[in-house]
């Protein structure tokens, strides 16, 4: 069943096209991994979707329903949430603040005990600013504030992003059990192994456009790497 | 003892300062709106309370509280279809929106309620004459206990709203990151304007106690955003306890200039706000070398 449809999707910003005529489909219980280089447009395609940039043209339709106008809010209580790069927490809330303050209307798996069982080392930082976290346990509260609204469609945006390699591990760990949960994903990673690893569908980005797609297992290192480059359409 | 009534009634000058502070330190602290036009709020506030006891003979509290939904009401509006708007086109275009409304609030209480000063005073009761007279030299005005009981009382709640309900959490949240919190499900909207009802419904508040404390006219508006302004900054920018001490130092600085001279009572609170400004943003270590080679004449280096 396709949760997801996006069609033609354009976005801008001011001249800069950042986001060139992306259509994609995301099937209920599929990881999609986005990868591409630095300025891609993977960043703007998963804020597109969440709602946070309004597209120039195409359309985002979501369990059948036209959600292209909708502002992030509203998808958010149909149940698209975004973990943001850079984690964007509230620093003067406490964990569980944090974790409160986006839960929703959809009534799930997902509480503020189930959130603390898997990443249980928030759990002695519950009471604590989130400013005062170290980066692995501000993601863990991203991810576990996304989770909060029991989302159908989760978007990660590089959580491994600053993190050093042992905590990149601890949090794909966590992670792990939430995907093993059956939920739907579509991840931006700039780490190709784990990318490949984790995901059962990868799609490439290049300047705006999906350049490739394919079963990560069928799929050829070298030409993951080439598309990721560009390096095809030089030739 | 003269020095000891002069502080205490400071503090009850600086509750008033604080309630009238509140609403704009809210604004300030949850959408960094400026808000030019507060002290105009108030004193409509103040004007709308005054004209329901011209029209009905009750108590100026009994109207307040009939005015006070008109005046969340407007909050709400003001937010959705002015502020919200205005708020798109960057960070200076919300202060001169409120410019402007401050100049339209001024002009149609002049249209309406011609350039007249009036007073709540007569229909608050016998609130605003009795007091407790505690020694020879040190009286306390129940109308100055009223206030200081509700200034601490509008803060406490405010305090508790913030830290303990899931709307005083979306509140916070979307104070930090707003774009963020639309991501977890916060309507950004609906929280500015809840901010603003609330903030306006306090000035409302302020314009009673302004209306009973004195007299007020059409104008009276930026005078009172002025000692209002220089509270929040005492207090520090968007620091809700700030502010009410902010306001309480405000009212003791006025009420011990007073003691020097009369006339110096106003002046002394805007020394303190200079004085707190320096050392805040200029630094006394940068400002201090500055002045002293003024004075002697002194060249660095």
């Amino acid at each position: 069943m396709t949760l997801l449809r996006v069609a033609g999707l354009d976005c801008r910003y001011g001249l800069l096209q950042a986001v060139r005529g992306v259509s994609l489909e995301v099937a209920q219980g599929e990881i999609i991994a986005l990868v591409g280089a630095n300025g891609a447009g993977k960043t703007t395609l998963l804020r597109a979707i969440a709602g946070a940039h309004g597209p120039h043209s195409g359309s985002v339709v979501f369990d059948g329903v036209d959600i292209t106008r909708l502002p992030a809010h509203r998808r958010v209580a149909l149940g698209i949430a975004l973990v943001p790069e850079g984690r964007r927490l509230f620093p003067g809330l406490t964990v569980e603040e944090n974790l409160r303050v986006a839960s929703s209307r959809r009534r799930g798996r997902w509480t503020v005990e189930s959130v603390l069982e898997v990443f249980p080392l928030l759990r002695p930082r519950r009471r604590m600013q989130a400013a005062g976290l170290s980066g692995g346990e501000q993601q863990a509260v991203a991810i576990g504030r996304a989770l909060m609204s029991n989302p159908r469609l989760l978007l990660l945006d590089e959580v491994s992003l600053g993190l050093a390699p042992v905590v990149v591990d601890a949090v794909y760990r966590s992670l792990a059990r939430v995907l093993s949960e059956g939920a739907t994903v579509l991840l931006v990673e700039q780490d190709l192994t784990r990318a490949l690893k984790v995901a059962n569908r990868v799609l490439c980005m290049l300047e705006g456009r999906i350049v490739l797609e394919g079963d990560p297992k069928s799929l050829d290192r070298d030409q993951v790497v080439s598309a990721y480059f560009g390096l095809t359409r030089a030739i | 003892m003269t020095f000891f009534n002069a502080v205490l009634q400071g503090i009850f000058l600086g509750a008033f300062y604080a309630v009238l502070a509140c609403g704009l330190s809210i604004m300030f602290g949850v959408m960094r709106i400026i808000n030019l036009a507060h002290g105009d709020i108030a004193v409509l506030g103040a004007y709308i309370i005054f004209f329901i006891v011209e029209h009905t003979g009750v108590s100026a509290f009994v109207a307040f509280v009939v005015a006070l939904p008109v005046m969340i009401l407007f909050g709400y509006v003001l937010q959705l279809i002015v502020l919200e708007r205005s708020l798109k086109a960057g960070i200076l275009t919300p202060l001169l929106a409120t410019f402007g409304l401050s100049i339209v609030v001024q002009n149609l209480l002049q249209l309406t309620f011609s350039p007249d000063v009036h007073s709540l005073g007569g229909s608050a009761g016998s609130i605003t004459t009795s007091s407790w007279q505690v020694t020879s030299g040190l009286s306390v005005s129940a109308l100055g206990m009223v206030i200081l009981v509700v200034a601490v009382l509008i803060f406490g709640a405010l305090q508790l709203f913030l830290s303990r309900t899931r709307a005083g959490w979306m509140m916070r949240a979307t104070a930090e990151d707003a774009d963020a919190a639309e991501l977890v499900g916060i309507d950004s909207r609906a929280v500015y304007a809840r901010a603003t009802a609330i903030a306006v419904a306090i000035a409302a508040l302020g314009g009673l106690f302004l209306g009973i404390r004195s007299v007020f006219g059409p104008l009276s508006g930026p005078t009172q955003l002025i000692f209002a302004f220089e509270a929040v900054v005492i207090g520090g920018m968007g620091s809700l306890w700030g502010t009410l001490l902010g306001g309480l130092a405000l009212g003791v600085a006025q009420t011990l200039g007073a003691q020097v001279h009369p006339q110096f009572a106003v002046m002394a609170g805007h020394l303190l706000f200079l004085a707190v400004l320096i050392v805040r943003f200029g630094g006394g270590r940068s400002v201090l070398p500055g002045v002293r080679r003024v004075l002697f004449w002194r060249t660095s280096g």
